[in-house]
């Protein structure tokens, strides 16, 4: 009798100890939603859902009345998004392609822990490079008066973004079958036509999930925004204008809103937006990746 | 795995090794502490301020932080702090919301500043109307021909809406909303940086930044005189007489801010009575700032009077 | 035509090759950057100094390295533990159901939710809600649940990619279900899984916008010797130093300070890059 009430307890005190850290854990990972919707929901009720997504002023601290539309700041992660991807991502492509099919798996092993190095760059690192060396060069090149644009924090969050990229790319390209790359090879094409005509489709799913990923990594960037992207209100109109993205809004602004303010609110409305932005590209990409696996195994 | 254990250990007695060897501070029983946030533009006075005043008051525990004077007032409504830094008065709706949370904010003045306008060395021009930065910071002049410089585009610098020099300038220059081209710099040495840089800018920062560390004015930017009209003469915030005297037309005041009164003989009364001394007024000169003048000081003594 | 192939073949892949040694060099150049103007402020004084604020050149960042260690250590003194038992629970103690499937998917998506984001929910929770202020603790917490989708999806695959063989023979052989885990699945997925902790704390360790926003100081007279003192970080002292000082020094200071944080962060990554590869090696299934 003893015996068993001892396989009993401990057996059954690991799966309570566990299953409350799960509880825990989940439970604050759910507040966050929650905290972040409770903060902002406000914010949507007062200046109403168009004005707040539409309107392009925000100037919650305004001579006059205080206006509240974020779609400057969209506009701002917008622009940032577009051409930072546009650069990370041949760049990132790329570089898988070389470590996945090209390179011997010495090279590989040797270079791919290197190209994951540059994800652990703090990204105030990268801000600070851009405003001792980037920014003057820019200013230089483009004969502005200053290098503080979208231009600039562009190239500085695509190399925060590449490592992202080019290792989920690397992932996905070399767990195309071997099978497929042998049948077309055997075939007579060459290996770049079997890369480009066959490799490349096959992977298709998982490097949109993976260009999805870095979207989400470049969307959610503030550091290097923050210090090189000029952070002014207006609307910007091409990529040497200074812009002024959403997580660097609040960053900015956040520490002069008094607790529970309609300024407050607002704050929190752009931080449930980037959220839910984030999160649901982060799910797509993963349902794509999830879909691969399981129409691989 | 027992590999991994091992490192680790040594790690974390290595790393707590490395902390207490570095720590040479005697272990006092409660120490006194001093919490103040707010104006980037008083953040390096302040913490100059307190760093002499704690070599004459040792073992306190005071912290200064930054961000704006918005950061500082926030934070004294919130009641997080003990001192709030703020280039700018505290608004009447401020004032209100303090009441409602039942703090008695008292106002102490802390030294005068000059607000200076800055532009590239390379910038020909030679002095500004108030009216002409005004319009310039609006957005209705856009190019520096139109003052008198270069056929080119003026290129706007200043501050985050948290700071109270960014409030001041716009209320008491600008009378209207910045114009939105204006590139929003964390601080007023991101001024400064970007203004020397840029032979097409124009920035405003507080003139403690303007000098240099032997209080000399930078080489590296241009400090441009500034006229109240075009019958008034232009005055350059450099002149400490003309400020003293009034005759600069963008000076003000900078404040810290209180929740309650101070207790007597309490850490906060005695930093707020070194930073009146001469030893505070010299370091506060140092730093590139003016000393309070005589009705300033009058109403710091009363407010101190008050103190029991 | 088969010419015209090899030709375009060879153009493509040297970009390929190209884009590789580019992206190598970007490292490299990085580091160099920094050390340029940064490597002459480095040395033994700068590293266990007090910050002296009337005159850098005096004193040191021993504030901002202390900070970020006590910071780096709370984070590892809780997500490890409890990121790491939620794995266990999630793949070892739960049947494979659906909920089981939207809970992992929910948390590996939260991995990729900003940083300044987690910032919010701290100041929303740590500093106001309960009260903590703008400490350390405070920012501990924040990025311990920034940390904790990371290290249990980490410490997930880890413990999925032990063979269910594994658990089947120990469970044959007539072990209970916790000795299975605790003596078995655990120590195989432990490497794993510690990878994606040192990851985890290299990215906390780099963070500066949730640390902006729950709040570090640009002074600090005393070294933090409680949670609920106020602190400094490397990350976010090299934010001050970059876009707020005015010393003329402030940025070859930035640059000191910088390298000693991209220093620190290396290391970190190098070691679970070290911890990778000697598992790899050593994993015989």
């Amino acid at each position: 009798m003893n015996f068993k009430k001892n396989v009993h307890f401990s057996e059954n005190l690991p799966r309570l100890i566990f299953g409350a850290t799960a509880a825990l854990t989940i439970l604050s990972l759910i507040s966050i939603f929650l905290f972040l919707l409770i903060s902002g929901v406000g914010a949507f009720k007062e200046i109403g859902i168009k004005e707040f997504f539409l309107g392009t002023n925000w100037n919650p601290t305004s001579f006059h009345t205080p206006s509240w539309g974020i779609f400057s700041l969209i506009a701002g992660t917008l622009i940032i998004s577009i051409l930072a991807l546009f650069i990370a991502l041949p760049f990132g492509l790329s570089i898988a392609i070389y470590l996945s099919e090209i390179a011997s798996p010495k090279m590989r092993e040797m270079l791919k822990p290197l190209i994951e190095m540059i994800a652990s760059i703090p990204s105030v690192v990268l801000g600070l490079l851009g405003l001792l060396f980037l920014a003057p060069l820019i200013a230089k090149i483009f004969h502005l008066s200053n290098g503080l644009n979208a231009l600039t924090a562009s190239i500085l969050v695509a190399i925060a973004a590449l490592p992202t990229i080019a290792s989920i790319c690397e992932d996905t390209l070399s767990s195309v079958s071997l099978r497929f790359r042998e049948a077309s090879l055997a075939l007579g094409t060459t290996k770049w036509t079997t890369i480009k005509k066959v490799v490349i489709p096959a992977a298709g799913s998982g490097l949109v999930a993976a260009i999805m990923l870095g979207l989400g990594r470049i969307i959610g960037e503030t550091m290097i925004v923050l210090m090189v992207a000029g952070n002014s209100r207006a609307f910007p109109h091409s990529f040497l204008d200074p812009v002024r993205p959403m997580t660097a809004n609040i960053a900015i602004e956040i520490k002069e809103v008094v607790v529970g303010s309609l300024h407050w609110q607002g704050l929190f409305a752009i931080g449930l937006t980037l959220f839910l932005i984030t999160f649901v590209i982060n799910l797509l990409a993963d349902i794509l990746v999830h879909r691969r696996h399981s129409y691989e195994n | 795995m027992k590999k991994i254990i091992l490192f680790f250990t040594i790690l974390f007695i290595g790393i707590f090794a490395f902390i207490f060897l570095t720590q040479n501070q005697s272990t006092t029983p409660k120490k006194e502490s001093l919490v103040i946030k707010g104006s980037d533009t008083e953040v390096q006075l302040v913490s100059n301020l307190v760093e002499a005043f704690l070599e004459k008051n040792p073992g306190a525990d005071i912290s200064v932080t930054g961000g704006g004077s918005g950061v500082g007032i926030a934070a004294l409504l919130n009641g997080e702090i003990d001192l709030a830094n703020s280039s700018r008065k505290m608004e009447d709706k401020e004032l209100e919301q303090a009441k409602n949370k039942g703090l008695e904010i008292q106002e102490f003045i802390l030294a005068r500043d000059g607000l200076s306008i800055i532009v590239h060395p390379e910038n020909p021009i030679q002095q500004l109307l108030i009216d002409q930065i005004a319009k310039i910071y609006k957005g209705e002049i856009t190019n520096w021909k139109e003052v008198g410089g270069k056929d080119e585009k003026v290129i706007l610098y200043g501050r985050q809406s948290t700071s109270g020099t960014y409030v001041f300038f716009r209320n008491f220059v600008v009378q209207e909303d910045y114009s939105p081209e204006m590139l929003n710099m964390e601080g007023n040495q991101a001024i400064v940086d970007a203004v020397k840089a840029d032979k097409n800018g124009i920035g405003y920062v507080g003139v403690g930044y303007v000098k240099d560390e032997n209080n000399q004015p930078r080489s590296d930017i241009k400090i441009i005189p500034v006229a109240q009209d075009e019958k008034s003469e232009a005055v350059s915030p450099l002149n400490s007489e003309a400020v003293k005297q009034g005759k600069y037309p963008i000076a003000r005041p900078i404040f810290q801010y209180l929740p309650h009164l101070p207790q007597k003989n309490s850490l906060l009364e005695r930093f707020l009575r070194f930073e009146m001394s001469e030893q505070g007024q010299e370091i506060i000169k140092k730093a590139g700032f003016f000393s309070i003048n005589e009705e300033d000081e009058q109403k710091n003594q009363q407010f101190l009077k008050n103190i029991k | 035509m088969k010419i015209r192939g090899y030709l375009q073949e060879a153009i493509y892949f040297s970009i390929f090759r190209g884009s590789a040694f580019i992206g190598i060099t970007l490292l490299f150049v990085v580091l160099v950057l920094l050390f340029l103007p940064g490597h002459s402020v480095i040395d033994w004084h700068f590293l266990t100094s007090p910050w002296q604020h009337r005159d850098i050149t005096k004193g040191g960042i021993l504030p901002a390295i202390i900070g970020s260690l006590y910071l780096g250590i709370g984070v590892m003194l809780i997500s490890f533990p409890l990121g790491m038992g939620t794995a266990i629970f999630i793949t070892e103690y739960s049947k494979n159901s659906f909920w089981r499937k939207i809970i992992q998917l929910a948390i590996r998506n939260l991995a990729g939710v900003p940083s300044v984001v987690y910032g919010l929910f701290g100041l929303a929770v740590f500093v106001n809600f309960l009260s903590f202020g703008t400490s350390l603790l405070s920012a501990i917490l924040t990025l311990s649940v920034m940390t904790l989708p990371w290290i249990i999806t980490a410490s997930a695959e880890a413990l999925e990619a032990v063979p269910q063989k594994f658990r089947e023979t120990s469970l044959a052989l007539g072990a209970t279900h916790w000795q299975t885990v605790k003596k078995i699945v655990f120590p195989a997925a432990f490497p794993g899984s510690m990878t994606g902790g040192v990851i985890g704390i290299a990215r906390a360790l780099g963070e500066t916008a949730p640390i902006i926003i729950v709040g570090a100081t640009f002074y600090l007279s005393s070294l933090p010797t409680s949670p609920l003192d106020k602190f400094m970080t490397l990350p976010y002292h090299t934010f001050i130093l970059a876009t707020q000082h005015s010393s003329p020094y402030a940025s070859s200071y930035a640059a000191g300070t910088a390298l000693v944080l991209i220093l620190l962060t290396f290391l970190l990554s190098l070691g679970a890059i070290i911890i990778r590869y000697h598992y790899r090696r050593k994993k015989d299934w």
